[in-house]
């Protein structure tokens, strides 16, 4: 066990134990634990009077298992889609390689071995080879060719595969599992998935978020939980094995009422933004990070309004390279398949600080150098993120946004390196989608010129938080300021009116991603004001929706 | 034998699938065909081989197809590369 994620016994009971690890999906499921082994050190190596025997034995096994593939890759593409169910495709052209099968039949031929250890053998070998790759794509394919090479062991051993749960739901406990053990699970069965390895993008996870249960990976679970009731807490990343009584009333309530905020969902789902009188606008979700994607999918959201691009450069200890932020940003458009991305380019200093961009402290940090201050001086900074932002739109459907305009010049200048980024990838026959440009109007001096902005791009995202904070000269940080601070003081509702009609004069939608969008009270106000799409965080989106629902703009 | 130089241009270079499209291309032929890349050189009938090149956008491979039905294999397998590659 190890004891870095094991958090030990709770206090209250003997038995209850907490372990950690990292949430794939959110919600909570309450059930047995069931413990799914890995058979794979059972395989013995024999000598054989025979090889001829065991050759044709494997070559059987073999055929059998490409069949059995064929069945699965079947019943795959009914479950979750033709784009998850190649793999199994794949598995059957490697199952024909001829690499492959010449290891076998010569490791059978010239060592008089058991088929079973030769296939066992031979899969550890290429799997090596693939883990050993410089590449995290096809580092993650040792996984295959030990999944092929345990179906072949399993079929030459006689034994079924995976699948059979038993009646009751469970939670089920793996070291890790194959694509092809996840899709012959009997799905009605499954409360929730628990691996020990696997990542945040391989099929498990995948599979949790299509069937909407919650699922923990990187968990370090003891190997006599089979059969004990335990407690996944996808919010928190946490296991529970046997709960105390107090532990497991808190949670069997928490799960009503996830249960009435899915019936609450499920009510809404599928269903427009429109108000009474006929009104549609685009209700979309804010993001820090490709986790919360999944939460955005799950709310219904009409698509990113905000993808905070910080995280990227907070979590690192260095600056993010092209390659990986071009992967996150790649994942978010993919994973929101057509839908609107709008990708906010580094808004970094004042509040947040990023210890190797070596910023010199300021007395005034909100007013100073931040967002695209520093973008326009650091230029190879910020041609990096946007040389990312271009190679992943050809994925999906990417939008940028620069925060923290104050004049023309800047958004020119930003326009002009965009150009250039298209340019250079054109020479390096890299392609690119087509990417929207907007703003963030978040000061009183984008406001006051929003219609010369508005000739320049083709979007307006209303920041409502530092909008607020520079009209009125109060500081968000000081506590001392709470009580005048006024979210709804109409000046700051005035810079929003004028905002939209100055955007609507000149064909700019217009939105809001601050605070104030999902402050259910000024709703019918921004209807009513032209708003075309509001940006909040997903758990609040239906609650807007219902507002929306519930509206009249013409009043 | 044939022999034509190619740039990957497809963003996620060769996966595992269109490297599984492209061997069961390449075994319809009955001559040999071979794709290397920066020196080493792998049976392009072979999945794991073409696999374990690993093979990214911008990388330079080059394809040789040698023997009886060589002329037809390279016209068809270069028109696959560029098509999907």
């Amino acid at each position: 066990m190890n004891v870095d994620n094991y958090c030990g016994n709770v206090a209250g009971d003997e038995n209850m134990r907490e372990f950690v690890g990292k949430s794939v999906f959110n919600g909570i499921a309450i059930g047995p634990l069931k413990v799914l082994g890995k058979e794979e050190n059972a395989v013995k190596r024999t000598k054989v009077e025979k090889p001829e025997e065991e050759i044709v034995r494997f070559t059987q096994a073999k055929e059998q298992a490409k069949a059995e593939l064929g069945e699965i890759y079947k019943k795959a593409l009914k479950e979750v889609g033709e784009a998850s169910a190649a793999i199994f495709e794949v598995h059957q052209m490697m199952l024909d390689d001829l690499d492959y099968i010449e290891s076998i039949v010569n490791m059978i031929k010239t060592q008089e071995i058991n088929a079973e250890f030769a296939v066992a053998v031979t899969g550890d070998n290429f799997s090596e080879m693939f883990a050993a790759m410089d590449d995290d794509y096809m580092k993650a394919r040792a996984a295959d060719v030990k999944d092929i090479s345990n179906r072949v062991i399993a079929i030459l051993q006689g034994k079924n595969g995976a699948g059979n749960l038993g009646d009751e739901p469970v939670i089920i406990v793996a070291d890790d599992l194959a694509p092809s053990e996840t899709v012959q699970l009997d799905k009605s069965k499954v409360l929730s998935f628990i691996t020990r390895h696997g990542s945040t993008n391989s099929h498990t996870a995948i599979l949790a978020r299509t069937m909407n249960i919650p699922a923990l990976i990187g968990v370090e679970y003891p190997e006599d939980g089979d059969g004990k009731i335990a407690i996944v807490d996808g919010a928190k990343g946490i296991l529970i094995i046997e709960p105390d009584e107090n532990t497991l009333r808190k949670y069997e309530e928490l799960k009503r009422e996830d249960e009435e905020q899915a019936r609450l969902l499920m009510e809404l789902k599928g269903k427009p933004n429109i108000t009474k009188d006929g009104k549609e606008i685009n209700l979309y979700a804010n993001i820090g990070g490709v986790g919360d994607v999944a939460a955005a999918l799950a709310n219904d959201a009409g698509g990113i309004g905000l993808f905070r691009s910080e995280f990227l450069y907070l979590e690192s200890d260095d600056y993010p390279t092209e390659e990986q932020q071009f992967k996150a940003y790649r994942t978010v458009a993919e994973n929101m398949a057509g839908k609107k991305v709008i990708i906010r380019t580094l808004d970094i200093g004042a509040d947040k600080q990023v210890g190797y961009f070596n910023l010199e402290k300021e007395d005034n940090p909100a007013m100073g150098y931040r967002a695209i201050r520093i973008c326009l001086d650091r230029i190879d900074v910020f041609k990096t993120q946007l040389r990312a932002l271009y190679r992943a739109s050809y994925y999906g459907n990417i939008s940028i946004m620069f925060p923290m305009i104050i004049s023309v010049d800047e958004v020119k200048k930003a326009k002009d390196l965009c150009e250039e980024v298209k340019k250079e990838l054109e020479k390096e026959g890299v392609k690119y989608g087509q990417v929207e440009l907007g703003i963030m109007i978040e000061t009183p001096a984008a406001v006051m010129i929003s219609d010369e902005l508005a000739k320049e791009v083709e979007f307006f995202s209303i920041g409502t938080n530092d909008l607020t904070q520079y009209t009125l000269a109060i500081d968000r940080q000081n506590p001392a300021l709470d009580n005048i601070y006024d979210s709804h003081h109409p000046a700051v509702l005035k810079m929003i009116k004028q905002t939209v009609n100055s955007g609507h004069a000149h064909g700019c939608w217009v939105g809001i991603c601050g605070e104030l969008g999902a402050d259910t009270t000024l709703t019918e106000t921004f209807l009513h004001m032209g708003v075309d799409e509001l940006s909040v965080s997903p758990s609040m989106i239906l609650k807007v929706r219902n507002q929306i629902r519930n509206s009249d703009s013409t009043r | 034998m044939k022999e034509f130089t190619y740039t990957i241009t497809d963003p996620e270079g060769i996966h595992a699938r269109p490297a599984g499209i492209f061997v069961k291309e390449a075994a319809k032929y009955s001559c040999a065909v071979t794709i290397s890349k920066d020196g080493k050189e792998v049976d392009a009938k072979r999945i794991f081989g073409v696999m374990g090149l690993g093979v990214k956008c911008g990388n330079e491979i080059v394809l040789k197809c040698d023997g009886a039905d060589e002329d037809a294999a390279m016209e068809e397998l270069k028109k696959f590369l560029e098509e999907n590659m």
